[in-house]
Order: C-alpha cells, then sequence, then structure tokens
C-alpha cells in the first residue's frame, strides 16, 4: 500500500528521476485517498463489528446452557452448572452487583461531585493542579491493588463501622445483623466508591470549568454567595455532565472485577435470603472469575458466560443512557 | 433609592499589577455617567470595583476609597455579597442563566436574597420586565428560556434582572457592544429612562452613545503600553465633548487614536 | 413609562445575611473536607504498599529472577517472569491496538458523517464501558470456545486490545479535533492530497497527545487483572512465547498468593508485586503527562 504512495516513490527514487506527469501524480494522491479513507473507515467498521460481535458469541454460547438450564434464569438463587441437570440463576449475583453499585454511587457521587467543586472553584491557585494530580492517580492505581489493600488494611477500618449500623439499626430488614465476617455488599460498596471515585470527579470537574464566567458573574453581580453562585451557575450547567458521570461510574462500577473478587464472602448453598446490606455474597463479575478455573465442558462455560451476557447488557444500558445525556447537553448548548 | 458615588486616590490592582492609578471622582444620584477610553485603560476595572466584581479575578485589590452616600464599600466589616445587591451589574454580552426561564431568571436574584412569597416575586417581576421595556413582548411567554430570546431582549432581560434586587447604582459594561443598531437604540432608550430611578454607570467604546445618553463623562488614557491607567478629565458630556480640557480627550473624540 | 411614577411593588429582603455567610462557610468546609476524604485512601494505599513491599525490591534477586523454586513459605524470589509477561502482553496489545484507535479516531474527525459516524461514535463510547471480565468472556467464547486453541499470552491481548482501543479512540479524537483547520486547508491548497494532509500534517500535530492517550491506556490495560484470569493462567517460570504455553504476570502473581493470606512471605511478596505494578503503571502515567505538558508548551 506504501509502495504507491508519491512520497515514498520520491524518496525511493535515488537518481534525479523525472518529475512524473502531472495526470499521475493526481491519480496516485487519489489512489492514497481511497486506501487511506478505507482503512480509516474500515477501523470504524471494526469497531462496530467488534462490539455487535461480543453480544453474539455470548449469546451464542449461553443459549445452549440455558435450554438446559433446570431452573429459572432469572430468578433462582442456586448455582450448580455442573451435571446432566444444570440448576442455575443470577437473583443472588444481581442482586449483590446492584445493591453494591447502589451503595457505591451513594458515596461516590456526592463526593466526587464536592472533590470537582473543590477543586474547579473552592481551592486556591497553587492547590488545583496538584488536588487533580492526586485525584487522577487514585484512578491509576490498579484495581488489585484496591483488592489487597481493601481485605487486608481497609477492612479492620470498616468492621466496626458495620457493627455499629447493625446494632443501631438492625431492626430495618437492610441493615440486619448476619453474622458475616468477610467481604459484605455494604464492605464492597464502600470499596467500589473510592474507585469509582476518580471517575464522578474528572468529568464533573471539566463540565464545571466550562462554566463560562459569564454566568458565574452574572450569579455573584446580583449578590450571590460562592455557594449560591454554585448552585445557580454551576450545577444546573454541569447537570448532564455529572449525570452521565455517575453514569459511567456506575457502569464501571457493576463490572468491576478484581477487587470485588478479592473481598467477597461466597454464600454456602441454601443460605437463607436475606435483604442485609451487611450480608455477604458474590457479584457477576467475582462469580465469573473466581471459577476461571472450572471452564472445562461447554455446559459450565456457557453457564458463565449467560451470567456474562447479563452484566455486558446492563453496562450497555448503563453507558447507553449516559451517552444520551450527553448528547442532550451538547444539543442544548448549542 | 439612588445614590450618589464618591471615589477617591482608587488603585486597582491585580496581583502585583497596578492596572488603574489614582483615580478620583464623583458620580451624582439620579444621572448617567459614562466611561470612555481607549481600549486597556482601566474603565471597565474600575467599572467593576464599583461593586467589587474584579475581586473575582486572581489577585484583584484596590487601595484608596469608594463611598456609596458615604457608607465606605472596603470597609474591612463589609461583605461583597451585599455590595453586589446595593450595585447591580449588567455584562458586555448578555448572559441569561440558559436553564432558567425568564420569569426564574428575574426572580433568581429575589429567590437569592430570600424573598420566597409568590405574589412578591409576580410583582417584582412583572414591574422589572415593564422597567425594562420587555413585558409586552415576554409576558405570554414567561416560562420559556431566556436564551430563546433575541439579543437585544437578552440583554433587557438581564437589565430586568439586575433592578429586580432593587439596587442603588446600576453599572454596565459596554451593554451594547454585542447588539445591532435597533437594539442598542432600545437599550439607550431604556438607559435614559432608568436614570429617573438610579445611578448609571456605563462604559462605552461608542462616542455618539455617550455623548446621547450621558450627563457626565470621565475619559481615561494610559500614558504608554505598561503603565496603569489613569483619568484624564471627567466633567459635564457637553463640555468635554465640545470643549475639552486636555489635548488627549479631544483627539479620543475625535477619532485621532484608540 | 417611567419606573418611578408606577406603583411600585416594595420589597423587603429577609435579613438573613448571617444565615447565607454560615451556609457559604459550611459548603466551603464541606468541599475542602470531601477532597481530603477522597484523598486518604490514596496515601494509605501508597503508604501501605511501600512500607509492605519496598524490602524486596531492594534484594538483589527481585529484579532478575523468577519465582521457580519458590513456594508460599519461602520469602522473596524474583518477579523477571511477571514483569516480563506484563510488558510483553502490554506491548502487544499497543501494537494492535494504537493504528486501529488512531485509524479510527481519523475517521471519526476527518472522514465521518451521517450515521455510520454516529454508530462509530456510539460503539466506542459502548466499548468504554465494556467490563473487562466482559471482555475476557468474549474473547475465550472466540478463541477457546469456537476455534479450540489453549489459553495463551495473545489471547490475553485480544481482550486488552478490546480494552484499550476505546482510550486511544478517545484521546487521539479529542486531539485531532485540537488541530486548528487552517492547518489543513493551507496544506490542500498547496495540492496535497488529503492523506498526505493527515500523515504529514495532521497527525504530527498532534502527536503528542496521542502519545499521551498511548501512555494512559497502556497504564490502564497493565493494570487489568480479570482477562489474565480467564486467558492466562499463572506460571512460575519465565515464559516469552505469546503463542503457546503460560504467561505469567504481574497481576495473575499477586492473585497466585492470595490463597495463602495466613504466611506472611506470601503476603510480603504480594505488597512488593503490588508496589512493583504501581511503580510500572505509574512511570507510564506519569510519562504520558510529561508528554503532555512538552507537547502544550511547543503549541
Amino acid at each position: 500500500m506504501t509502495t504507491s504512495t508519491p512520497s515514498m516513490a520520491a524518496r525511493s527514487a535515488a537518481a534525479p528521476a523525472p518529475a512524473p506527469p502531472r495526470t499521475e501524480q493526481r491519480s496516485t494522491g487519489r489512489l492514497g485517498d481511497l486506501i487511506f479513507a478505507g482503512a480509516a473507515r474500515g477501523s470504524g467498521v471494526l469497531v462496530i463489528a467488534l462490539v455487535t460481535l461480543i453480544g453474539v458469541f455470548l449469546v451464542a454460547q449461553a443459549i445452549p446452557a440455558l435450554l438446559k438450564d433446570q431452573a429459572s434464569f432469572l430468578t433462582s438463587r442456586e448455582w450448580t452448572v455442573a451435571g446432566d441437570a444444570p440448576r442455575f440463576g443470577i437473583a443472588e449475583l444481581a442482586w449483590t452487583t446492584v445493591s453494591a453499585s447502589i451503595i457505591a454511587m451513594a458515596i461516590a457521587v456526592p463526593v466526587g461531585v464536592a472533590v470537582a467543586l473543590f477543586i474547579t472553584t473552592y481551592a486556591p491557585t497553587w492547590l488545583r493542579g496538584p488536588a487533580a494530580t492526586m485525584i487522577d492517580m487514585l484512578a491509576a492505581v490498579p484495581s488489585i491493588v484496591y483488592g489487597l489493600w481493601a481485605v487486608l488494611s481497609f477492612r479492620s477500618v470498616v468492621r466496626p463501622v458495620e457493627d455499629l449500623i447493625q446494632q443501631r439499626l438492625g431492626g430495618i430488614p437492610l441493615f440486619a445483623p448476619t453474622g458475616v465476617s468477610g467481604g459484605t455488599i455494604f464492605f464492597i460498596g464502600v470499596v467500589l466508591s473510592i474507585m469509582v471515585l476518580p471517575i464522578v470527579t474528572a468529568l464533573s470537574r471539566e463540565v464545571f470549568a466550562q462554566t463560562p464566567t459569564s454566568h458565574r458573574e452574572a450569579a455573584l453581580a446580583l449578590g450571590a454567595t460562592t455557594w449560591e453562585m454554585v448552585r445557580t451557575a454551576v450545577l444546573p450547567f454541569g447537570r448532564p455532565g455529572v449525570i452521565s458521570a455517575a453514569m459511567l461510574a456506575l457502569g464501571r462500577a457493576l463490572g468491576e472485577t478484581i477487587a470485588v473478587t478479592f473481598i467477597v464472602s461466597s454464600l454456602a448453598p441454601g443460605t437463607p435470603w436475606s435483604w442485609s446490606l451487611f450480608n455477604g455474597g458474590e457479584t457477576f463479575a467475582s462469580r465469573i472469575a473466581n471459577n476461571a478455573g472450572e471452564f472445562d465442558s461447554a455446559q459450565k462455560t456457557g453457564a458463565f458466560i449467560a451470567a456474562g451476557l447479563v452484566l455486558f447488557v446492563l453496562t450497555f444500558l448503563v453507558n447507553a443512557v449516559a451517552r444520551i445525556v450527553i448528547q442532550r447537553r451538547a444539543a442544548f448548548s448549542e | 433609592m439612588a445614590k450618589r458615588i464618591d471615589v477617591e486616590h482608587l488603585d486597582v490592582y491585580y496581583g502585583d499589577f497596578l492596572a488603574v492609578h489614582d483615580v478620583t471622582m464623583t458620580v451624582p444620584a439620579r444621572s448617567v455617567t459614562a466611561l470612555i477610553g481607549p481600549s486597556g485603560c482601566g474603565k471597565s476595572t474600575v467599572l467593576r470595583s464599583l461593586n467589587r466584581m474584579h475581586e473575582v479575578t486572581r489577585g484583584g485589590r484596590v487601595e484608596g476609597s469608594i463611598r456609596l452616600d458615604g457608607v465606605d464599600l472596603y470597609a474591612p466589616d463589609m461583605d461583597p455579597v451585599l455590595v453586589r445587591r446595593m450595585v447591580g451589574m449588567v455584562f458586555q454580552r448578555p448572559n441569561p442563566f440558559p436553564t432558567m426561564s425568564i420569569y426564574d431568571n428575574v426572580a433568581a436574584g429575589l429567590r437569592l436574597n430570600g424573598v420566597k412569597d409568590k405574589a412578591t416575586l409576580d410583582g417584582v417581576v412583572e414591574q422589572s420586565l415593564k422597567g425594562a421595556n420587555l413585558w409586552t413582548e415576554v409576558k405570554d411567554r414567561l416560562r420559556k428560556p431566556g436564551a430563546g430570546l433575541s439579543g437585544g431582549q437578552q440583554q433587557r432581560l438581564c437589565i430586568a434582572r439586575a433592578i429586580a434586587v432593587q439596587p442603588q447604582v446600576l453599572l454596565m459594561d459596554e451593554p451594547c457592544s454585542a447588539l445591532d443598531p435597533i437594539s442598542t437604540l432600545a437599550i439607550e432608550d431604556l438607559i435614559t429612562e432608568l436614570k429617573a430611578a438610579y445611578t448609571i454607570v456605563i462604559v462605552t467604546h461608542n462616542m455618539q452613545q455617550a455623548a446621547r445618553v450621558s450627563d457626565q463623562t470621565a475619559f481615561f488614557n494610559l500614558a504608554a503600553t505598561g503603565k496603569p491607567g489613569e483619568l484624564i478629565e471627567v466633567g459635564p458630556t457637553s463640555t468635554i465633548f465640545s470643549n475639552p480640557g486636555v489635548k488627549a480627550t479631544e483627539d479620543y473624540i475625535e477619532g485621532r487614536f484608540g | 413609562m417611567s419606573v418611578s411614577t408606577t406603583s411600585r411593588v416594595v420589597v423587603t429582603f429577609p435579613d438573613r445575611t448571617r444565615a447565607r455567610t454560615q451556609r457559604d462557610r459550611a459548603a466551603r468546609v464541606s468541599m475542602a473536607l470531601a477532597f481530603v476524604v477522597a484523598v486518604i485512601p490514596l496515601a494509605w494505599i501508597l503508604v501501605t504498599v511501600t512500607t509492605q513491599g519496598a524490602q524486596l525490591l531492594f534484594s538483589s534477586t527481585w529484579w532478575v529472577n523468577s519465582q521457580r523454586g519458590i513456594n508460599s513459605t519461602m520469602v522473596g524470589g524474583g518477579a523477571r517472569h511477571a514483569i516480563n509477561g506484563t510488558l510483553i502482553q502490554a506491548g502487544v496489545t499497543a501494537l494492535i491496538a494504537v493504528p486501529i484507535g488512531v485509524l479510527t479516531a481519523v475517521y471519526l474527525v476527518e472522514f465521518g458523517r451521517g450515521r455510520l459516524a454516529r454508530a462509530v461514535s456510539f460503539m466506542v463510547d459502548i466499548l468504554t464501558g465494556v467490563p473487562s471480565i466482559v471482555a475476557a468472556l468474549f474473547v475465550y467464547a472466540v478463541w477457546v470456545g469456537t476455534f479450540g486453541f489453549q489459553r495463551v499470552g495473545f489471547a490475553v491481548c485480544l481482550a486488552l486490545v478490546l480494552l484499550m482501543i476505546p482510550v486511544v479512540v478517545r484521546t487521539t479524537e479529542e486531539m485531532l479535533k485540537l488541530v486548528p483547520n487552517e492547518l489543513r486547508e493551507a496544506s490542500l491548497a498547496l495540492g496535497v492530497p488529503r492523506w498526505t494532509t493527515i500523515v504529514r500534517v495532521v497527525l504530527p500535530t498532534a502527536l503528542s497527545g496521542i502519545v499521551t492517550g498511548v501512555l494512559l491506556g497502556l497504564a490502564r490495560v497493565m493494570g487489568e487483572t480479570a482477562p489474565l484470569l480467564i486467558l492466562g493462567p499463572y506460571t512460575k517460570n519465565l515464559a516469552t512465547d505469546l503463542f503457546s504455553g503460560l504467561m505469567p504476570t504481574l497481576p495473575t502473581m499477586i492473585n497466585q498468593d492470595r490463597s495463602e493470606l495466613g504466611q506472611a512471605a506470601a503476603v510480603e511478596r504480594m505488597w512488593a508485586t503490588a508496589l512493583t505494578l504501581i511503580v510500572l503503571v505509574l512511570v507510564l502515567n506519569l510519562a504520558g503527562r510529561l508528554v503532555a505538558r512538552l507537547g502544550s508548551v511547543s503549541r
């Protein structure tokens, strides 16, 4: 492909070669354009194909296993994938995944937005750059390191808090005491909140920084305090950005694998159902990752792929919503 | 409710940079004072120091004094938030809050200041929009976004928003520079009406505009690039335009520089 | 109509200055507090990993040896095999992902119009959000499930490619958008074909930004663990063949010792491996920022 380009031809011609006729040069230019545009377009199409194929392959390999499933896939809490009559369902995985992610959002969104406001509006100028870098570094820490830290260091700090909540609010089913000492749903949520906070902050920071100075000044000129200026000018302007940041963070929390795998305590089969956030339980991702060694038959693998498919659909929806919100905003600001 | 402003020996700094040096002038109540001069001469800086908006820019501070009917705007216990409620401001480009309706834009300042009563808000919104000569054009679409108005209407909306908090002084920073001639005329008429109730200070690049709307004109200039801006002379508009005391004023007004 | 003559609505402003000032101050304090709370985990992690793991990094064997013959009760050993594996896989991943990512970004900025471009852009966003475990399952379904190949290093690379492409596309796209249109027009007006304009004028102008994107993408990919669990089982030995046998990496090396939390030696090794990984990732990250900064100065 490259040899047909005029620049390469010119470079490879060592002797003073006669200039190629004008028409030919134009045609090689056009050929180059065609090839290059084709390659660029091809890459774009490849990306579309890849995402589509992810869906297609997951569905294709999940279906045979799902057909054999003796339990209801969506509502069963069982997970027996071997044998002639496998019984598996995602109820428990979905509950753990979603409730831990919601806890993560409940912490990460307000704190993340506050940090973004601190960096863009409140912090002294000299601190803004370093502060932003520190939060970005939080995103650079590999998730396996979070897992290690959560198990070996952080757990001992959260444990007493959990005990306290269970003692005080144990009457509410969500906070009922369970006796689980390892990774509770609550703990998973707290760890996830730390991991997704930089996502919330980075995106919110960007939109807050874009708030036009004229809007900020308009509020201040009406006699607004800094906080009132934030509420009348900065937050309304940044709201779509914050929503999409939250959705992206949610997508990340739902799919986070290794840190969760490190901390979950899986429940023994037959453990009675509990709504408590202090119960154990596995997420989609940790169930798959913890059992990677079991992928020895198409049926077993298919069951895990089916769980992965549900996770894919969940994150797809969340990300699509985030995308739509961003586009609305683009349309609005024009 | 209008008040007079006394500026004495005002120096304005941005960090270590002295932007304006030693300005002393008086703005009488219920009059229009125009600040004119070439770009970078510090007229906008002086305007913004009148409601402490220059402090929003990093490192902005002043020396000297500015008093509103004798009250020092820079007294140590004076809250800049309070100053800005007494001294309203209209900016160069119309800047209605894009997420708010026309009604909410006008009511924004009142709500910030804790006015919640629906009847009061309704009354003030109508009165302010009438005061800004915008009422008849928008009364049927008060709940529509303010960003949907034309540029001139948006600017009058911003004026309505500013007078809704019933300030004593109204500052205008080149309010017509982003507008077409017809909208400009509408704003100029409005300024003439507003001076019955407000003390108005306006920065403008347009000599005819200064001559048309103002009672008093202050001419600012720079000695050289990098030097601070200075007040060259101030006086009745008719005098400044017909018989200026300084050669530079005459040169500027006649368009020889700037 | 004159403002002063019409019957005026008289507003009495409630004197709530003190309440407002207090609320403003409370907001200010909360924001600062939120920042402190957010930074605590970072400091805590860095301090823990460093104090627990730094010692091994200074041992004579860490950067040279593998874990061959080392069991969970024995102190130290080397991480050479895992470092090799991580770097090889990251390198190969970049070789595949960067051209696809850059070309896709070029398509979106320079050629893309209409429906196809919107679809590509949408799919890039979706790909950004695909969890690493799902990418791994997909590659598993193709590589092992459909073609019946073994789990090897290259399969890991394919999964990592999926995760790296969107990072490269997005950063490159941002950079290309920043290239002023005048530059393109100036080049086109000289009779230079469009593709040469892009390769010779547009891409070099955006180069520092693209490099930053690649380095940040690499940093993300190197810390990924899920694809390794599914597709790249661990071994204690040195291995450099991407197409046969097992290939160890830093994350799987940490994971290996996870079942041995009771053994002090194993725990120390985990911290040391984590520190090694963090150092690699942070070096890439800082390099990315540095390139970005140098590039922006020259612009």
